[in-house]
This record gives structure tokens, sequence and C-alpha cells, in this order.
């Protein structure tokens, strides 16, 4: 099969120089693939790490040993070793990553932060403002919004910008860390049509999600991280 | 592609004050790079040194010119410099007194630069000075007041069309957002990173506000005592600090 993700021996632990240098360890030795039309979801109690396995895997935590490889084209991307140009390059082309939190910009309307998001992706203006309607529209977030800043959004509107702004480039990696928390049942089911067209098309999918009915929907394999945990952390 | 600005063990010492210790740092076309720490960090100093303001006691600052050479600006005459600071490079600072002439109308402080770099036809620059106050969102019609007649927000707008409007490759902003109020700060950055990514500088930001850093920067260098202490991608240095000092100063930021 074309694994589009690797991750070989993935260890992290927090050092807290403000607690006297507490060691909090978090995953040790993930090693696992994930292939393109397949949903991996992540298993495990909360404080697992499964969140922080995601943004290791996005670059936004760092990596202590193993390696994180990213297939671009026809080469594998080490995450962990990358420059920061590097990094940021494959976020725009290659993966993806929606959270619960919108991280707002002033002054832009909710239309242009979702279409700006697939521009930055490679996509034609044009294409980018149409599909931010179509999942703006989707996604119930009235019209009479689309032009005003999320800033002053409920939490749930946010979220939905958010999610826009998630699903609408085609990128052939997507990193979820549940996106469905907190939605009502309708637009959770918008979210898992979302899913699964980018499956369709290709697309390898890791996330998290804690609602039954969202991860049975989604989930092409379950990939428990409590294996992962240091063996020493009792 | 080799970096724009290389520069490799930059020192400076005054007198037994160590303001900049062996600090080198690479920056790419379209990169922009936030240098931030507490005031006496070394953060300005190193600033200093990169724009050819400040002679170091040690290292060197190599700069790829437009025709693929690279040189070691402190090796530049001063010509050679003066003229590299009117046409490639921009430079915007914290008080917008000394980034402008204060005495000259905006439309002049915007055609200046434009003439520096042998532009004659007047009718063009002042089409072009409305222009760029429009796009820094300055009424055209105030072209022919002097910035003494502006508030602090507009002042900082027009330092940075003045800066712009040569299409310089690589800005230096020294704190451009701090001393102005909360929402003219916002409306600034907003501003800043939309023409940053529209013209593609390669910019160079020393601030001591992670959120400024966190808005505009695609890399972070943490200075501390005059070193550069920890360097990388915002995020991660942000949302997972690694050294003692980088630790305390994500803590310490109040959250709205």
């Amino acid at each position: 099969m074309t694994a589009r993700v690797k991750l070989e021996q993935v260890s992290k632990a927090f050092t807290l120089h403000l607690r006297g240098g507490m060691q909090l360890d978090v995953v040790q030795d993930v090693t696992f693939d994930v292939d393109a039309h397949e949903c991996v979801v992540l298993g495990g109690p909360s404080g697992a790490g499964k969140s922080s396995l995601l943004k290791i895997i996005y670059g936004n935590y760092r990596c202590d040993a193993g390696h994180v490889l990213v297939r671009d084209g026809d080469a594998f991307t080490d995450i962990a070793e990358a420059e920061p140009r590097v990094v940021l390059s494959l976020r725009n082309r290659v993966m993806g990553y929606v959270s619960q939190f919108l991280r707002v910009i002033p002054r832009v309307g909710a239309l242009d932060v979702v279409a700006n998001a697939g521009r930055e992706s490679g996509l034609d203006a044009d294409i980018a403002k149409e599909r931010a309607r179509e999942l703006l529209a989707a996604l119930n977030v009235p019209e009479r919004m689309w032009n005003l800043p999320p800033a002053t959004f409920s939490g749930g509107e946010q979220q939905r910008v958010n999610i826009a702004r998630g699903f609408i480039a085609d990128l052939p990696v997507l990193l979820l860390d549940e996106p469905t928390a907190s939605l009502d049942a309708k637009n959770r089911a918008v979210v898992i049509d979302l899913i699964e067209q980018k499956k369709a098309q290709g697309t390898a999918i890791i996330g998290i999600f804690h609602d039954d009915d969202v991860r049975e929907r989604v989930a092409s394999r379950v990939i428990d991280i409590t294996r992962f945990k240091a063996t020493a952390a009792a | 592609m080799s970096p724009l600005l290389c520069a490799r063990g930059l020192s400076k010492s005054y007198g037994p004050r160590v303001a900049c210790s062996g600090v080198s740092l690479d920056l790419h076309e379209g990169e922009v790079l936030a240098v931030v720490g507490e005031s006496g960090s070394g953060k300005s100093t190193l600033l200093g040194l990169l724009a050819t303001e400040i002679a170091p006691d040690a290292g060197q600052v190599n700069y790829r010119f437009r025709d693929g050479t690279a040189r070691d600006l402190h090796t530049l005459s001063e010509a050679e410099r003066r003229l590299l600071m009117r046409t490639d490079w921009g430079f915007i600072r914290q008080d917008a007194m000394q980034g402008l002439r204060m005495p000259v109308s905006a439309g002049g402080n915007v055609g200046e630069r434009l003439m520096a770099v042998g532009h004659r036809h007047y009718g063009n620059i002042r089409e072009t000075a409305e222009d760029w106050l429009s796009r820094v969102e300055i009424d055209p019609g105030r072209i022919d007041d002097t910035p003494k007649t502006f508030s602090g927000g507009m002042r900082q707008r027009l330092q940075i069309a003045r800066n712009l409007v040569t299409h310089p490759r690589l800005v230096f902003m020294d704190e451009p957002t701090s001393g102005l109020d909360v929402s003219v700060q916002a409306r600034l950055l907003d501003l800043i990173r939309g023409l940053v990514s529209e013209l593609g500088l390669a910019v160079i930001i020393v601030t001591h506000d992670l959120a400024v850093a966190r808005l505009l920067s695609h890399r972070i260098m943490v200075m501390k005592g005059g070193r550069a202490i920890e360097a990388g991608l915002t995020d991660q240095v942000l949302d997972d600090p690694r050294e003692p000092y980088t630790q305390l100063l994500v803590s310490s930021v109040l959250a709205a």
C-alpha cells in the first residue's frame, strides 16, 4: 500500500522547568502507518497523549526521538528534523490540521477566513470562494454572517468556520482533533459526510473523536495509544 | 537557493557589557523571523548589527544582492550601504519620528524614497504616493499634511508606506506596534500581515510581545543576555518551549 504517513518509534516527554524540572512522559515508541483512503482513529482515555501525538505529526510539538515521515510526492519528509520553512511548506501543500478552536484573525470575515485557507493550499481564488460558500452553507453558518469577522461568533459557529477552513483544501493528509466536539447532531452528520468524502478522494486521515457514533461511522481502524505509554510511568 | 541574509557569530559588547554574543541566523525570501526577549536581551542590538547600523566586534552578515552575488555587509562602502538601505531594504522603527521626516508632507515622505531610486516624474510620484496612502488606509486627501498632524497609528502606517513603496526585499521592524492602543495595534498588525504575504517580503521583526510574534512570524528566535537561546517554528517554540527561560516567557503572558 502507499503509506502517506509513517510514524517510527516516536517518543515525547515534556520537561517542566518551572515545576523543578518535572518530567511528563507523553508517548514512547509510537509506530504505525497510515495509507491513503483510510481514517485512523487514535483511541485511549483522555490524557493518554492523543492530541499531543497529532501535534507532533503536524510539527506543532517537538518530537524527542523517532521519525515522523510524511509523504510529499515521491519522497518522505521527516517532520522531526525538517527546517521550519519545510514544515510550513508541507502544511500548505500536504497536511491540514483541524481542532475545535479557531484562532481568529482580526478584521477578516468568515468567508475570507475559509477562502484564504483554500488559496494558501494552491486553489484558484474563484474556486476557493465558491467552495468556502458551499462549506459554510453545508455547515449551517447563516449567510448574513459570512462577511463578519468570526471573533464575534458563538463558540459553535467559530468551530464550524474552523471546520470549513480545514476541509476546503485538497490535501493528501488531514489531522482531526475532535472536530465534532460539542456540535449538535445535524452538524455532526455534516462533518461525518465531509470526512467520508475526503476518504473517498484518497485523503489519509488521523483523527480523535470522542463521540462513539462518529468514531464508528468514520474509523477504518482504531489505534489504542495507551499501548505506547512509557512502561516506567507508574 | 542560498539564504537572502546569513549571519554568523555576531558579537557586540559595550565596554564590559555583552549586548550580543555569537548569534547566527539564516533568512530566506518570504520568511518572517521574530526576535523576542525582554528589554536588555540584546534583540535591538542584533537588529542594528544585521542592518549594518552597528559595527560588530566579531562575526559577519552576508546578503545576497539582486544580481545573485553574496557580500559581507560590513565590508561595503558607506555609499553602497546607503544605496542598499534606500532600495532593497526597509526599516520600520518603533518611534515613527525617527523613521519619518516630520516637517515633510505625507506625500513627500513616500515620494522621497521613490526619488532616491531614480523616479523623476512628479505626477507619477504623486499618484504612487496616493496609491500607497490608501493601501495603508490613510485618506489620500491628507497627502499634503505633515505627519505632525497624524495620530500614532497613522504615523506608523505612513512609515510602512514610505518603506514599502520601493518594493524592498528585506524589511527590519523594531517593535512596530508597541506604544499604540490595542485596537490601533490590531489594525496595524493585520495590515502588516497582509502586505508581507502579498509582497512576499522577508522580515526580521523585534518584539517583546509574543502575540505579535505568533500573528506575524514563521520562525522565532528567543534572546536572553545577548544569546539566542532557542529558535524554531513559531508555533512550536510558543506551544512546546524547551528552554527554562522560554517556558517562563510563554507562561508569563496574560490571557485577555
